[in-house]
């Protein structure tokens, strides 16, 4: 009987003490982001997004080479003798013409291989972390900032070096021999 | 039914000596249902809005933040929508008519206890002089309506579901009554008008403050009975998301489970506005300075209060066991009121 009365007088002191946990709760502030309205600042270097100064990038391809799924593709034209094309900011000299860096970031494996081995560091890993899309293509980040009509030119003009090239040096060897 | 009619004549006076009596009360009487069907529509859609906004803050979220603007206030609006526009699913092998009339029945008897409930000292739909005893008595026929579901679903979880709110509602309706009876005791009249007069003054005559502190307990014991009555954590077994998926209205969908789901709501506002009834004055105002105030005001602000405590008992306690759940009506609440009539009984000859 005693364990009876017992059960009964715990029973309601637990649930009034449960009741005042819940009404504190009731009142102190949400911790709930509001994502897309608010967000979480990610630290400094954590390896979400990547990011190219393609005005720093030498075009010398060692990020394409590190990477483990071949997710960055550059094409490059190299400049001519007498074009200058700068330096990057290291005081590197800048020999390539980079018309293509696209980098998929759907392949991406966050990795941060690529950043490495760059002799300019102009490839680095941004905290920025929402880029989903609705298209799969919206994936792939196009850094070039060369324009189609530019790259024709380029490469027009590379085919037509390469092609005197090739017509000097048929031209000459049968003088050498 | 009367009261109605004369308010509509009133509303209407040029209306009532064109149309024939029979005319007049068959309109009357379904303006008012439908009335009363956008009341509890309304009232659900705010309940619900409510209910997720107190789960989440106790649980410091936010819940519902987009829908509407403020607050996230039209999200039950929305999901309404979703809801109606979906299919209506019956299982191959369900008992088709039974299936369709048990969210029917359900939702008839949580609307036809409106009936009695008194809002105001000149509004009260029917006051019926059993009006108590009529609501004790439709109430319990919900239990035909689960069980009908239930049972047409051809479904185990939903039997299952549907079993144990069978025995949950049958044992939790003796504390129910026992509790009501002590009422009874005091105010010596069974008509719900009749109940809320009798607390004339202020809130120190209510019935929860009467022979103190015996009325007390029969209220909390009403009170938990009336959790396990409209089937809400800690007594919800009988749709216990854990084990039996929705338990009754698993098969359900669209407009069928919307049904069920606003006769939830709609029962859980019966039970409290009988609980402010009964116990808390009703339309009484605390204070009798308060008179200024309608009654509606008081009747729909107390009964709300009591829904909120509903909810926060949800989001505070877990789930009973079948066992516990036995346990509390047969051997703590059911010995307990009948203890509290026999006290209210005596103390009711002694003071005679």
């Amino acid at each position: 009987m005693r364990e009876y009365f017992k059960n009964i007088y715990e029973a309601i002191v637990t649930i009034l003490i449960g009741m005042g946990v819940t009404f504190r709760h009731l009142f102190v502030p949400s911790v709930t982001l509001q994502y897309p309205h608010e967000k979480l600042k990610l630290p400094e270097r954590s390896r979400m997004k990547l990011f190219v100064n393609i005005d720093d990038c030498i075009g010398c391809r060692q990020c394409e080479r590190a990477c483990p799924v071949d997710c960055i593709t550059i094409d490059t034209i190299k400049a001519g003798k007498d074009e200058d094309l700068g330096a990057a900011s290291n005081g590197q000299k800048k020999r390539f013409h980079v018309t293509k860096f696209d980098i998929d970031m759907s392949l991406c494996c966050f990795c941060n291989l690529c950043t490495f081995p760059c002799p300019t560091e102009c490839i680095y890993m941004t905290p920025e972390f929402d880029f989903a899309t609705y298209d799969r293509n919206n994936l792939i980040f196009h850094f070039s900032n060369y324009t189609p009509e530019q790259v024709r030119e380029l490469k027009e003009r590379e085919a037509q070096q390469k092609a005197a090239l090739a017509n000097a040096k048929t031209g000459k060897k049968p003088e050498q021999k | 039914m009367e009261p109605i009619l004369k308010l509509f004549t009133e509303l209407l006076p040029g209306l009532s000596p064109l149309l024939p009596y029979w005319l007049l009360a068959t309109l009357s009487a379904l303006i008012a249902a439908l009335v009363l069907f956008g009341f509890i529509a309304v009232f659900a859609l705010f309940a619900i809005w409510l209910e997720r906004k107190i789960s989440a803050h106790m649980q410091d979220r936010l819940g519902p933040m987009e829908v509407g603007g403020w607050h996230g206030w039209a999200q039950t609006i929305a999901d309404t929508f979703k809801l109606l526009m979906k299919e209506d699913l019956i299982p191959e092998k369900a008992d088709r008519f039974l299936f369709k009339l048990a969210p029917m029945i359900v939702f008839s008897v949580s609307i036809a206890s409106f009936a009695v409930l008194p809002w105001s000292r000149d509004f009260i739909p029917t006051d019926l002089n059993v009006g108590l005893l009529y609501i004790l008595s439709i109430s319990s026929l919900a239990v035909i309506g689960i069980l009908m579901g239930g049972w047409a679903s051809n479904n185990k979880w939903s039997l299952y579901g549907a079993m144990r709110s069978v025995a949950q509602i049958v044992s939790y309706e003796i504390p129910i009554s026992l509790s009501l009876i002590t009422v009874i005791l005091i105010t010596g009249t069974l008509s719900m008008q009749g109940i809320v007069q009798s607390q004339q003054g202020n809130f120190l005559s209510w019935n929860i403050f009467h022979y103190f502190p015996f009325m007390f307990v029969a209220f909390v014991i009403y009170f938990i009975a009336s959790l396990a009555e409209v089937n809400r954590t800690p007594f919800d077994l009988p749709e216990a998301e854990s084990e039996l998926v929705a338990g009754f209205h698993t098969e359900y969908s669209g407009m069928r489970f919307a049904f069920f789901f606003l006769a939830e709501y709609a029962n859980m506002f019966i039970v409290s506005a009988i609980a402010a009834t009964a116990f808390l004055g009703g339309w009484l105002p605390p204070f009798s300075f308060l008179d200024f105030i309608p009654g509606p005001f008081w009747f729909f602000g107390k009964s709300l209060f009591l829904v909120f405590v509903q909810m926060w008992l949800r989001w505070t306690l877990p789930r009973l066991r079948v066992d516990q759940l036995m346990y509390t009506s047969w051997k703590v609440l059911t010995p307990f009121s009948f203890v509290l009539i026999l006290i209210v009984s005596f103390w009711q000859l002694l003071t005679l």
